[in-house]
Formats: structure tokens, sequence, C-alpha cells
């Protein structure tokens, strides 16, 4: 409890800052905070919200979901073989690197300005880091559990399934907790490019209209979903490699 | 049982009584080592014998090539005079390392061979659970590996490899990774299991004791290229227990053998 304590002051000392800040320079672009809390409690019930929260799950429930099971397999395969790996090496190092970003556009003209794009968006940001990582950890798998295995007859299926991807699960556990925090960026990034999808759109009207209060209420809902997202999978990290310290 | 020995002898010994022939097995690395070179070796059912050696002798690369781990560059091996390609499951293996899974349970560790061919989840948990109690680990069914220590974990180790029910057991260095003390323990333990299953073992091993102590038959390598010396036969009689046969003359004498015919290879 203890340890918390500092994260709880920190976070104090900031939205006071804020509070008195926005209060003396009495700016219409950053309201203050007081006010854009009180003003959640709005947003969160608009029709619009609603619809925007159920296009960006869904968008993005479909394109990690892609990125996990791409990921995953091509990670596993390029730790498992060298031929794959040596082809695909290089794509995965161009692409964790590369600023995403820009390329949203031009999938735009490919995808259509719509929910495929912002799945697109989300595949594209979280896929990389879940490749790099379940490589490493397919890598790291003892070569006598897989002896053992073979000696037993296994089938490739049963060899991934109950010994190279347990083995790996705190690498794959890191990858996949890492693809969440870009697939929430890339969810983001790709609705606001598009400007006319769930949040994207949202934050587009607000801005253009100057409901500078709602703006920064869709912000702050839309950092806490991230976050309490990226928490629930860390927690689930912490529960499915339990028995890895072990190794 | 009296009648199996009957009709085995009579055949002839040869052919009969051999259960594993690694024939004229070479492996050459890609790096161009020659780690072994032309390896004939016959293994007698219902015997244990040791490859013995020193370090890159090429011992523990025969018995994965005899596993069906690792592929010969020339040779092959036979099982009951049928040549094989790969693993299969008249073979099971005993690791150096355990190759304990460290996410399951010792009972799911030990029947995890089972549970690989597909038998029923009740089933192979019987049948693991006799096991665990016959390698002497009864009450740990539930424990994971990282709460045995490590004479534990090959126990668990062996077990797995007993509720396949392979006839050959194959052995890599099982006990050099534990103590000297408990070493001693699952060297006894190991020979009263045998003494109630009925199996043929090829077991790794470079203690020239442990050697002589488990084995009817001692086949000694040596290294740049791996190849056969000598193989040896001990004879002496285990029925008068372990303390009695490490006293024992000729358990002393094969010792001495080995050791002299071993130390002209080290340089």
């Amino acid at each position: 409890m203890s340890s918390r304590l500092p994260v709880f002051l920190s976070l104090l000392a900031w939205a006071l800052f804020w509070e008195l800040s926005t209060r003396i320079a009495g700016s219409t672009m950053f309201p203050p905070l007081s006010a854009i809390i009180i003003t959640i409690g709005d947003v969160v019930q608009l029709k619009s919200f609603q619809t925007a929260l159920v296009v960006t799950a869904r968008a993005f429930a479909i394109g990690l979901g892609l990125a996990l099971v791409v990921g995953i397999l091509v990670g596993a395969l390029m730790g498992r073989f060298d031929t794959a790996d040596r082809i695909l090496n290089v794509w995965v190092n161009i692409f964790i690197s590369a600023p995403l970003t820009a390329v949203v556009p031009a999938l735009m003209p490919l995808l259509g300005i719509g929910e495929t794009t912002v799945v697109a968006t989300v595949f594209l940001f979280a896929v990389w880091v879940i490749i790099i990582d379940t490589r490493e950890g397919i890598r790291g798998v003892s070569p006598s559990l897989v002896e053992m295995a073979r000696s037993n007859g296994a089938t490739r299926w049963q060899m991934f399934r109950k010994i190279l991807l347990p083995s790996a699960m705190p690498e794959v556990m890191t990858g996949v907790r890492l693809g969440v925090v870009r697939g929430v960026k890339g969810v983001i990034i790709g609705q606001i490019i598009i400007a006319l999808v769930g949040f994207g759109a949202l934050f587009e009207t607000y801005l253009q209209t100057f409901q500078m209060t709602r703006f920064w209420a869709l912000v702050l809902v839309v950092f806490s979903l991230g976050f309490v997202l990226v928490e629930i999978v860390g927690l689930l990290e912490r529960r499915l490699t339990l028995h890895a310290k072990s190794r | 049982m009296t009648s199996v020995t009957a009709i085995r002898m009579a055949e002839p010994v040869e052919v009969a009584d051999i259960i594993v022939k690694a024939v004229d097995i070479s492996k050459r690395y890609g790096d161009g080592t020659q780690a072994l070179s032309d390896v004939t070796i016959e293994f007698r059912r219902g015997e244990l014998t040791t490859l013995l050696g020193p370090s890159g002798c090429g011992k523990t690369t025969l018995l994965k090539i005899i596993a069906g781990l690792l592929p010969a560059s020339g040779g092959e091996v036979r099982v009951d005079n049928r040549t094989v390609y790969g693993p299969g499951p008249e073979r099971a293996f005993v690791f150096q390392d355990f190759a304990l899974m460290p996410w399951a349970s010792v009972l799911r560790n030990v029947a995890f061979g089972l549970e690989l061919r597909g038998t029923p989840k009740a089933e192979r948990e019987d049948i693991a659970r006799r096991y665990i109690k016959s390698v002497g680990l009864a009450g740990a069914e539930h424990k994971f590996p990282s709460e045995l220590s490590g004479g534990m974990r090959q126990r668990a180790g062996l077990a797995r490899a007993l509720t396949v029910n392979a006839d050959v057991l194959l052995m890599d260095e099982p006990f050099s990774a534990i103590d000297e003390q408990m070493r001693r323990k699952l060297q006894e333990d190991l020979l009263e299991l045998l003494r109630e299953e009925q199996k043929s073992v090829i077991f790794v091993t470079h203690s020239i004791e442990e050697a002589v102590y488990l084995s009817d038959q001692v086949v000694l390598l040596t290294r740049n290229p791996g190849r056969v010396v000598k193989s040896i036969r001990p004879g002496f009689d285990r029925g008068a227990g372990p303390e009695a046969v490490r006293r024992d003359q000729r358990y002393l004498d094969a010792v001495d053998d080995i050791w002299s015919q071993l130390k002209q290879y080290l340089s």
C-alpha cells in the first residue's frame, strides 16, 4: 500500500497544477480539470460515445486478434527454423522501428475509409513486437524438452501447443502486453487519421466545434481505457507465467 | 518366464539375444568434426550396457543416434532386427537435465509420454501414479519440479520413461547432475527397479565406478574420432547386495582394468 503513495501524490500534484494553472490562465483550449471530470459523466452517456466505443473495441479486438495469431505463428516459425528466420528477420526489424503512422494514409485507397483500415492499423502496430518476443521465447526453449517430446513421438502441433508455447509463455506474454499497448495507439491513430470512424470522428467533431471540455474528457476516458486494458493484460501475464521463474 | 527363456536358447544366441544393434555408425558434423567413426555395438536383451569414455568421445551422440533424435552420417541402428529411422515407442529416453516441464506437476510430467500418445486422462494418470510409487516419489504427485531435489527430479524422469512401457531405456548421464550420496542411492534403486521391470538399458556415463557397478557390459569409447576401444563384461554376482559388490574383487579389478585402458587415451 505504501508503495502506491508516491503514485497518488504525483497524480494529485499534477491534477492540482492543472486545476490552478488553467483557472489562473483562463484558456478556452485547456479547461480546468474539475470541469473536465464532471463532463466525463455526460460524455460517456452520449449515444455517439457509446457507438464510438463499440466500433473502436470491435476494430481493436479484430486487429489485435489477427496480430496475436499471425505474430505468435510467425514468431514461432522464426524461432524454430533458421531459414524462416533469415528470410523474415530483416522485415520484422524494419517494421518494428518504422513510423507506421505515415503508412496509414496509404492504406486508405487500398482498404477503404472505414473499419478495415483501422483494423489493419491495429494489426500493423501490434504484430511486430509479438513476433520478436515470441521468436526470442521459442529460441530459449530447452533443447532437451524438445528432444523429450520428439522421443515420445510428438506431432508438430503437439510440440507447438504442449512444449514450445508454454515454454515461451513469459516472452510471448511480454510481446502480447507490448502489442496491446501499441494496438491501443494504433486504433486511435488509425481513427484520427481517417477522422470518420469511432473516437477519431468524435475527437474531430469536438476540436472543430471548440468543445474543448468534451475533447479533454474524451482524452481522459481513452487514456483510462488503455491503461486499464494494459493492466488487465499485465495481470494475465503474471498468472500465465507463474511457473516460468523456475526455469 | 521359463518357457520364453527355453525358446530363446533354442535359437542362435547371437540373433535372439540382441535387442539393439548399432552398425558401422559414423557421425560427422557440419563443421567437419568427426564425432563417431564406424561404431558397431551389440546390446543384449535384458542387460544394462554402459557407454563409457572421456568427454568428447561421442557417447551421448551415439545414444541420441540410437534414440533417433540425431541422424547418423553413416551406418544404421537396428532394434529387434529392424532398422529404425527416428524415435519409436520401443525406446524411451532419460535426460541428464531431467527434461521436466516446469509448468506441470509431477503427475502430468510422468504421464506426458502417454498424453502425447493420446491415452485417456484417467488411464494415464493411473499408470503414472503406479510408476511414481515404484520410483519412490509417492506423495509428490502434485508438486512442481522446482519443489523437488535433483534426485527426486530424475526419479520423475525415470518414471516418465517407464510409463510408456518401452523395452529399451536410453539413459544419458542420468545421475551426473546429482550429488554423490544421492547418486549411489539412485544407482542402487535403479538396479532394484530393473529386477522387476524387464528392460534393456543403454546407459551413458563418464564415471568408471558407476559403469562397473551398474553394467552387465561396459563399452569403452575414445575420442578423435569416437570409436570403440574395448568391451568388458565385469561378471560379478549382484545378488550379494550393493555393499558386497563394491568390495567384490572382480568389481575392483574391472574398475582398474578400465582405468588402465582409458588412461592411455588421456593426454
